[in-house]
């Protein structure tokens, strides 16, 4: 039984460490008022050019630093249309989606070398690969924890910092003012359009650098559609925790859970079709959110950023 | 400028010059500013005079078109509001600019330069805690801003200037949302300030302001400046010709009244507001046709509530509201529409108007649902475009064309247009919520005009104004609402202001002391 | 002061309508431009492949009939999707909506083809098919307009909803046992068949032309549409003028949901005749980006939708002919969009370069009020 649970725990870690990135990210994102839909897109094209830029370099640290550009310029091209040209936020996130989707695939078709007909699928690059802290990594349950690869125990580093730094910083102050009320904010000294700008091309780093882990790691190398519709399920995810970095974790690991739960009760042969329970976080976030914005008194202290999708304009300077 | 040492005389802000356009408009002509240590300098215009604009630039939250600005008589460029901060210049706006679900002390130490990276949020509540008592503006820091009453958000937003040491204090209409005890202690505030050696300008449109708070005062008009003078020289009278141009009438013509039947009926209405907290409590009033009741009360005890009440826009907990005689109660705010009752709401631009289509819509948007504007199924232009024409024409709107953007109109001409599609709508009742708040003085006697007008033709009026001068001059009766209950009603020929503002503070009719009561307003 | 020129960056007076039209032309021009230097860096040349992909999307009978092919469902879901974000309702829920359709187009086309009367069987499909979208779209309708629950967010939840159960459905207890090991139903009974009109070309067009002129009749003459315009520009204004909000929205969601779902059912009934893999490929999502593109104007849905799927069909001739990946009209759909966001800006701002000397005049002319 211990085996069992401690082997989902572990599954789960890893299946959760990519949504964890781009929760994190996106949450941030959110907290300055933007709704970045361009997740897809971002994870898709940090996925495939972190692969080949690995494949060819046979370094994983080219890797990240590619994917790490490939999301900031992508987010960046989201930040100026929707913050500097003010355009709808949720057409700017779809066709950076839209593009995304397309470029990854264009990528994924064209970038491999000519012995596979230029495709990069079915391809065996460089991974990161699990290694067990001492001692640690032998504890019953817990030990899960600690049997993973080297961008999962960065998420045990990046989770607190997240939270401290939105919490319990002067520009986590700020950051926060600027998505609850960025007229007061601009008002009180504060570059609105600045820490739009950064938070949402950081929030597009840490969202490729999930689909990193996935083709680096997790799957591991590249195929169409790896990442399976996540970049979707992080616009969940950041909902499900109520735009706090630590509770990302817990939705994380519900999602990620649910999948290696599927597969072991198949294997014990339940019978709920995998699509319930597949559906099941879906539903899951749209009671949070009807409970969220219901409960009157939750949503004062909690609750989505009130500037969130909406431009910032100063009349006049 | 007056060379000598004496602090009183030292001119710490000068604005030389200043212009400022927006599309359409030139909000500042070449106005010079001039504020001295140690004073109170009134800033008096009608609204579009300028007044806020030529501020915010000093704020640094616009910037000018050209003109200089000197601080401590060394040139100055305030790009920012944080560049205006670090000279020491501070506003507080009449729209509060803080955080709602952040705590006190962390609106007040949002965006301060001396800020660590890790705030110690405990040392800051305490000094903020000696602050609230050194100028007595008691409030608690922990507590979030969604939990504060509107006074007291203002104390936070003078407390957020004070922390940052700031030596120049703009503040723009403040009393608007003040009790008159509330009020006095404002000024008891600034006086403190103003001995420390600050220096504060009040922005406002109202004489009595003017004559209460400042040693100084500077009248706008039109974007041009006008006049410098000391407040003790100046008379109310004179003021407002000096704000407008022209001798102006403080007493329309009004007629005796012929009253009719009852058409407004409120018997013990009780509502709640957002918070859950009772904001009517037991209002029993009535108005009949040919009759104008002012409300009077300071903004905040259940005006706005009682607007809404009454049109279906808010539910009544307990009590009903008769219209014509019919229970009307509760009913959609579609029924009420079709019994005849129009709304001027309080809140023009968000909810009387949609910015975004065209003024010939915004007049159709009573009338849209019947013939002649709509039949046989569809909607017809060219007969919304002649309705739109007449009412352009009879109420003299001021607009380029019918098609035009009604965001792109003046505020007097955007109430004007609110005006005429309701009152042409109206059949019996009309509700007017703080219908010249913010208007010239030619646009406020045009909306008092259209009021008696109303009256003259058989329609009850419900008129809600913060504006004594404006319940004494147009209504039969005035009504005091103080926390959601009615302290007295008394024919306005009887009242003064004394009475109301006492009335308007807790007192109820009944309790005032007898020599008030036999007083009349000459 | 000096002599000097001012360059300003400022709100138009009123929305230009020369930039309107102009702006967009531009644009789609920039980025054909941008996608011609991607290609570029692979080795692609940019002229000969836009000419193949406008071959491919328009050069022969054929061609054109796939384009407007997979134009369909973008008219409809666009047209449906309009609806929505004229009241400033964010419904990205059309692609769930369109695939419910066709989950219930099958489903009445599989098991009550039976006991109905042949000309019934295929309205029967398409208007339950249009009922499941409508009361897809219903469910965030209500939760938005009765409990003030984010659309964007929850609409987008049930697309993974409706796409997993479909999924779950054509890989399980409806799937064909005679079907040679791929998922999907049996295929429908001939009487569930859509009428083609030429090729593939189904009769879901004709059904998109007249929604398209209903819904431009709507818009501007009916009271709805008057009432929707309201709401979605100032929503508290509307309450004020005893619109019932919740009532509109969710009419007019249903309305929404309904023509995704017909949508939907006529993929299933006029294309693939099974219920299979490929209904949902990002038509819904696509719609947005369509239905923005034309500024919500029935009448230009129609014409975007047909630009898009020309972008589609020709990418994949392009793959076929070039050897070109098949994602280069993926590609271009979504770079268009780029430079056409940025440039919408340009209808409500633009630059003004402003001489010191003519500041004088802006005095004279703004002392004025503004004439009658």
């Amino acid at each position: 039984m211990i085996e069992l649970v401690t082997s989902i725990l572990n599954i789960t870690l890893r299946a959760g460490t990519s949504l964890i990135y781009a929760t994190v990210g996106e949450t941030f994102t959110e907290r300055s008022g933007i709704l970045n839909l361009g997740l897809e897109g971002i994870m898709l094209t940090g996925a495939v050019s972190a692969f080949a830029t690995a494949y060819y370099t046979k370094s994983l640290v080219a890797g990240i630093v590619v994917a790490l550009f490939i999301g900031a310029s992508l987010a960046v091209i989201h930040a100026f249309l929707s913050i500097t040209m003010r355009a709808n936020q949720v057409v700017s996130g779809l066709s950076i989606t839209l593009f995304g989707t397309g470029m990854a695939s264009f990528l994924g078709q064209r970038l491999g070398p000519e012995s596979n007909g230029y495709y990069l699928v079915g391809l065996v690059g460089p991974r990161f690969r699990p290694f067990t802290v001492k001692w640690l990594g032998t504890l019953p349950v817990l030990g899960a924890l600690f049997n993973q690869d080297f961008l999962t125990y960065m998420v045990y580093i990046l989770v607190p910092c997240a939270w401290f730094y939105l919490y319990k910083t002067r520009d986590g102050l700020s950051l926060r003012a600027v998505g609850e009320n960025p007229y007061t904010a601009d008002a009180m000294g504060i570059n609105v359009l600045k820490v739009r700008y950064l938070a949402t091309v950081i929030g597009g780093m840490l969202v490729s650098l999930g689909g990193a882990h996935l083709s680096l790691s997790y799957t591991p190398g590249w195929a169409e559609n790896i990442t399976g519709g996540r970049g979707w399920i992080v616009i969940a995810l950041v909902i499900f925790a109520m735009w706090n970095p630590a509770r990302a974790v817990l939705g994380a690991i519900l999602f990620g859970g649910i999948n290696a739960v599927q597969f072991r009760l198949q294997a014990a042969g339940a019978t709920i079709p995998a699509a319930y329970l597949n559906m099941l976080p879906y539903l899951a976030t749209v009671v949070v959110l009807v409970v969220v914005t219901w409960w009157e008194a939750l949503s004062k202290k909690v609750g989505a950023p009130a500037s969130l999708c909406k431009p910032y304009v100063r009349e006049e300077k | 400028m007056n060379s000598s040492q004496n602090r009183q005389s030292r001119p710490i802000v000068e604005m030389r010059g200043i212009t400022k356009h927006f599309p359409g408009v030139l909000a500042n002509d070449h106005v010079d500013f001039t504020l001295y240590e140690g004073e109170v300098l009134a800033l008096l215009g009608e609204n579009g005079a300028g007044k806020s604009t030529l501020m915010n630039i000093l704020a640094g939250l616009y910037r000018q078109d050209s003109g200089e600005i000197h601080i401590d008589t060394k040139p100055v460029s305030i790009q920012s509001p944080r560049d205006a901060s670090v000279l020491g210049i501070g506003m507080v706006h009449q729209n509060f600019m803080l955080v709602s679900t952040m705590t006190v002390a962390e609106n007040i130490v949002l965006g301060t330069r001396s800020l660590s990276f890790v705030p110690d949020m405990e040392c800051i509540r305490t000094r903020i805690r000696a602050l609230s008592k050194r100028y007595g503006l008691q409030v608690d820091p922990g507590a979030y801003i969604w939990q504060l009453s509107v006074g007291e958000q203002q104390r936070v937003e003078i407390l957020k200037l004070l922390y940052r040491d700031v030596r120049i204090l703009i503040l723009d209409e403040p009393t608007a949302v003040l009790t008159p005890q509330e009020s006095e202690e404002l000024n008891k505030v600034i006086t403190q300030m103003i001995g420390e050696g600050k220096s504060a300008v009040f922005i406002t449109h109202k004489m009595e302001e003017v004559m209460t708070f400042s040693n100084r005062v500077q009248v706008l008009r039109k974007g041009k400046p006008v006049t410098v003078k000391k407040t003790s020289a100046t008379n109310p009278q004179e003021l407002a010709r000096l704000m407008v141009g022209r001798e102006v009438l403080f007493r329309l013509d009004k007629g005796p009244s012929q009253l009719g039947h009852v058409v407004l009926d409120i018997q013990g209405v009780h509502t709640i507001d957002d918070r859950g907290y009772p904001a009517l409590r037991g209002i029993d009033l009535q108005i009949r046709s040919g009759e104008i009741l002012g409300i009077a009360g300071v903004a905040g005890n259940g005006q706005r509530q009682l607007a809404e009440a009454i049109t279906g826009l808010r539910h009544v907990e307990q009590g009903r509201v008769l219209i014509n005689g019919k229970d009307l109660t509760n009913r959609a705010p579609l029924e009420i529409i079709r019994a005849g009752v129009s709304h001027i709401p309080a809140d023009r631009i968000s909810m009387g108007i949609v910015g975004n289509m065209s003024v010939a819509h915004n007049l159709a948007m009573k009338g849209y649902r019947k013939p002649p504007l709509f039949q046989v199924g569809v909607l017809r232009p060219r007969r919304i475009l002649n309705f739109a024409l007449r009412l352009i024409s009879l109420f003299q709107i001021s607009t380029p064309r019918p098609q035009t953007e009604v965001k792109f109109l003046s505020g007097g001409n955007i109430q004007k247009t609110i005006l005429a599609r309701e009152i042409d709508a109206c059949r019996g009742l009309l509700i007017a919520g703080y219908p010249s708040r913010g208007l010239d003085v030619g646009a406020t006697e045009a909306v008092r005009k259209r009021l008696l007008e109303q009256r003259e033709a058989g329609n009850a009026i419900l008129l809600i104004s913060e504006d004594l001068e404006e319940l004494y001059t147009i209504s039969d009766r005035i009504a005091v609402l103080y926390e959601g209950r009615i302290m007295g009603i008394i024919p306005s020929h009887r009242t003064t202001t004394h009475m109301l503002g006492l009335m308007m503070a807790g007192v109820e009719y009944g309790s005032l002391p007898e020599e008030l009561k036999t007083n009349t307003t000459s | 002061m000096e002599c000097g020129m001012h360059l300003v960056f400022e709100k138009r007076e009123s929305r230009s309508r020369l930039a309107a039209v102009l702006v967009p032309v531009a644009s789609f021009f920039a980025s054909l431009l941008l996608a011609a230097i991607l290609l570029l860096i692979t080795k692609a040349p940019p002229f000969f492949t836009y000419a193949a992909m406008f071959r491919g999307a328009f050069g022969t009978w054929a061609n054109l009939s796939e384009t407007l092919v997979k134009a369909i469902p973008l008219m409809l879901t666009g047209l449906g999707v309009s609806i929505a974000f004229r009241m400033e309702f964010w419904n990205i829920g059309a692609e769930g909506q369109l695939c419910l359709g066709g989950v219930a187009a099958a489903w009445v086309a599989l098991f009550w083809a039976g006991g109905l009367p042949h000309w019934m069987v295929l309205p029967a499909a398409l208007c339950i098919g249009a009922l499941a979208g409508a009361l897809w779209a219903g469910i965030p309708a209500a939760l938005n307009a009765y409990l003030n629950v984010n659309e964007t967010l929850t609409t987008l939840m049930l697309n993974y909803v409706a796409v997993l159960f479909s999924e779950h459905l054509y890989y399980g207890p409806w799937r064909d046992p005679k079907g040679y090991g791929f998922p999907g139903t049996a295929p429908l009974p001939e009487t569930a068949w859509l009428l083609r009109l030429t090729g593939r070309l189904h009769l879901g067009i004709v059904f998109a032309f007249v929604l398209a002129g209903i819904l431009w009749f709507g818009f501007s003459r009916s009271r709805w549409g008057f009432e929707t315009s309201i709401i979605g520009k100032n929503r508290t204004v509307a309450r004020f003028l005893g619109i019932d909000i919740p009532r509109t929205i969710l009419f007019s969601l249903f309305l929404s949901g309904a023509i995704s779902g017909l949508a939907g059912a006529c993929e299933v009934t006029g294309i693939s005749r099974r219920l299979q893999q490929g209904l949902s490929i990002g038509y819904g999502y696509t719609a947005i980006i369509v239905s923005w593109l034309a500024q919500l104007n029935p009448i230009a849905v129609l014409f975007v939708a047909v630009l898009i799927a020309a972008l589609s069909v020709g990418g994949d001739q392009v793959q076929m002919s070039m050897g070109l990946p098949a994602a280069v009209g993926l590609l271009l759909q979504g770079l268009i969009l780029l430079p056409m966001l940025a440039g919408a800006l340009f209808t409500e701002y633009r630059f003004r370069l402003i001489h010191e000397n003519a500041l004088s005049k802006l005095r004279a002319a703004a002392g004025k009020e503004p004439s009658k």
